[in-house]
C-alpha cells in the first residue's frame, strides 16, 4: 500500500522515456538549479514539479529532462545548492543508474567571495575557488587567496 | 607558457635560488643591457614610491624603456575604466607588465588577461612576492644560507603580508625556527600556524620582547599599520608596544640581522641605526638587485 502511494506521488510529474531525473532538490533553489545546469537554455524536454513533499527536505523539487545525461563535472556545480540531489539516469523508462551529487575539487561561479576588498567583488569576473575542505565547506578564492567558509559562503 | 609572478608560491624552491643566484649576479654587474628594445609598464593603481622607484631603476639599468602611471589619479582608472580594459590596452604595447593595485586578486585577473607577463607589485594586502625574494636575498646574503635560520617575526603578524610570504617560502628550506612576536590582536593566523605544524616546522609564539630575542639570527620588523583596523582605538592600544631599542641588541648573536620590509613609523628606534645588526636599508637596495633577477627571469632572458 505504501509503496503504491509513493508510486502515485512520483508520477505527480510524468514519466519520461530516456534522460535524467533529478531528485530531491531542495524547493526553494530550483530555479537555481535549471539556471546553473543551463536548462533554461535547451531544447530538450523539460518537466518539473515543486513543492513537493519530502521527508529529508520538507520541500523538494524533481527535474526530469528528456535525452539529456549530464557528466559529472556538470552536475557537481549543483553540489553547493543541492547537497542531497540524487540523479537517476532513464533509458527505456527504466532506471538504470542513480549517481549522487558530489562537491568538486574547484567551483567556478555560483559562490561570491566574502572579501570586500576582492577584484571579483569590484568588477565583473567569473569567481573561481578551489575547494579546500568539503566539510565543513571551506573555498579558497582562486584571485583574492582569501577563505571563504560556513556562514560566509552566499550564493549570486 | 609565460612566468608571471603574482604569489610566492608561484616558484618553486628551484625559482627562489635561481633568483638568489642570478640577484648576486646583478649586484655585481648591475647594468646589463638585456632589456634593450624592451618596453615595461609600470601600473601603479594606488601609489608606492619605494617599490616603484624600486622596480623602475631594475628596469633602466637592464636598458628597457618604461611606461606607465604613479598613482591612479593620472591613469584612466579614474574616468571610470574597468581594470580589464587597461590591462587589455596596455598589454598591447608593451612586453612586461609590473602593477600595483589596491584590490586583492587584482594581479591574478590582471595576468588572466595579458598576453605578456604580469609581475606583482602588492596587490591590497593580498601578495608582494618581489618584497619576500629580497628579503630572502637579504637573509642569504648576510647568513650565507637559506637553511637553519632562526627568525623572529615582530609587530603585525596578522595582517602583515610580507611575512606570510616569508613564511611560505623560509619553508621550503631546511629546518627554520620561526618565533612570532605579537600582541593578541596582531598574532599570526591559524592556517600559517597549521601549515607549519604540518610541515613539521617549529614555531613559539610570545607576547613578550625583550631577552627572547638573544638566539634569533634574524629580526623581522613590522609596521603595525594604523589602516588596517577598522577601529582606531584598538590601533592606539598595541602601536607602541613592540619597539626594538639599541639597548636590547647587547647579547644578540653575532650573526644577528635586522630586517624591516619599510617604511618603519617607530618599531625600529633610531638609535639601531647606527648599530652593525641594522640591515633594513641594505636590505632596500638589494630589492633593485632582485628585481633585475625577477625581471630576465619572467622574460626569459636569463
Amino acid at each position: 500500500m505504501k509503496e503504491n502511494t509513493k508510486k502515485k506521488l512520483k508520477l505527480k510529474v510524468s514519466a519520461i522515456k530516456d534522460g535524467t531525473v533529478i531528485d530531491h532538490i531542495p524547493a526553494k533553489n530550483l530555479f537555481k538549479v535549471i539556471s546553473i545546469l543551463g536548462l533554461d537554455k535547451i531544447e530538450n524536454q523539460i518537466t518539473f514539479g515543486t513543492n513537493l513533499e519530502s521527508g529529508k527536505l520538507g520541500a523538494k523539487a524533481i527535474i526530469k529532462v528528456t535525452d539529456k545525461f549530464f557528466k559529472d563535472n556538470e552536475i557537481n556545480k549543483i553540489a553547493l545548492i543541492a547537497p542531497h540531489a540524487n540523479l537517476n539516469i532513464i533509458k527505456d523508462y527504466k532506471v538504470v543508474e542513480k549517481r549522487i551529487v558530489e562537491i568538486p575539487d574547484v567551483i567556478k561561479g555560483i559562490v561570491k567571495c566574502f572579501n570586500p576588498k576582492c577584484i571579483t567583488n569590484n568588477e565583473t569576473i567569473t569567481t573561481c575557488f578551489k575547494v579546500v575542505l568539503k566539510e565543513p565547506l571551506s573555498l579558497k578564492c582562486r584571485y583574492c587567496e582569501k577563505i571563504t567558509s560556513g556562514e560566509q559562503i552566499k550564493m549570486y | 607558457m609565460k612566468k608571471d609572478l603574482i604569489s610566492i608560491t608561484d616558484y618553486s624552491k628551484e625559482e627562489y635560488l635561481k633568483i638568489m643566484k642570478l640577484a648576486s649576479e646583478f649586484e655585481e654587474n648591475p647594468n646589463q643591457d638585456l632589456l634593450k628594445g624592451k618596453v615595461v609598464a609600470s601600473l601603479f593603481f594606488e601609489p608606492s614610491t619605494r617599490t616603484r622607484l624600486s622596480f623602475e631603476t631594475a628596469i633602466n639599468r637592464l636598458g628597457g624603456k618604461v611606461i606607465g602611471f604613479a598613482d591612479p589619479g593620472s591613469s584612466s582608472a579614474s574616468k571610470g575604466e574597468t581594470l580589464h580594459d587597461t590591462i587589455k590596452m596596455v598589454s598591447n604595447y608593451v612586453d612586461l607588465i609590473v602593477m600595483r593595485h589596491p584590490l586583492e586578486g587584482a594581479a591574478r585577473y590582471a595576468a588572466e588577461v595579458s598576453p605578456v607577463p604580469v609581475i606583482n607589485a602588492g596587490d591590497g594586502a593580498n601578495q608582494h612576492p618581489t618584497q619576500t625574494l629580497l628579503d630572502m636575498y637579504s637573509i642569504l646574503k648576510t647568513q650565507g644560507t637559506l637553511d637553519n635560520i632562526n627568525i623572529f617575526m615582530v609587530g603585525d603578524l596578522k595582517y602583515g603580508r610580507t611575512v606570510h610570504s616569508l613564511l611560505m617560502a623560509m619553508s621550503e628550506f631546511e629546518n627554520p625556527i620561526f618565533n612570532f612576536v605579537a600582541p593578541y590582536e596582531l598574532q599570526m593566523p591559524n592556517e600559517y600556524k597549521i601549515f607549519l605544524e604540518e610541515k613539521g616546522i617549529k614555531y613559539f609564539e610570545h607576547k613578550e620582547f625583550n631577552d627572547i630575542i638573544s638566539e634569533a639570527d634574524i629580526i623581522y620588523m613590522t609596521r603595525v599599520q594604523k589602516e588596517r583596523f577598522p577601529d582606531p582605538i584598538e590601533y592606539e592600544k598595541v602601536k607602541n608596544v613592540y619597539i626594538l631599542r639599541n639597548s636590547m641588541l647587547e647579547k644578540t648573536k653575532a650573526n644577528l640581522k635586522i630586517l624591516h620590509p619599510l617604511p618603519r613609523v617607530n618599531e625600529i628606534h633610531s638609535d639601531v641605526d647606527s648599530n652593525k645588526k641594522a640591515y633594513y636599508f641594505t636590505q632596500a637596495l638589494n630589492g633593485v638587485f632582485t628585481r633585475e633577477a625577477i625581471i630576465t627571469h619572467t622574460m626569459n632572458l636569463k
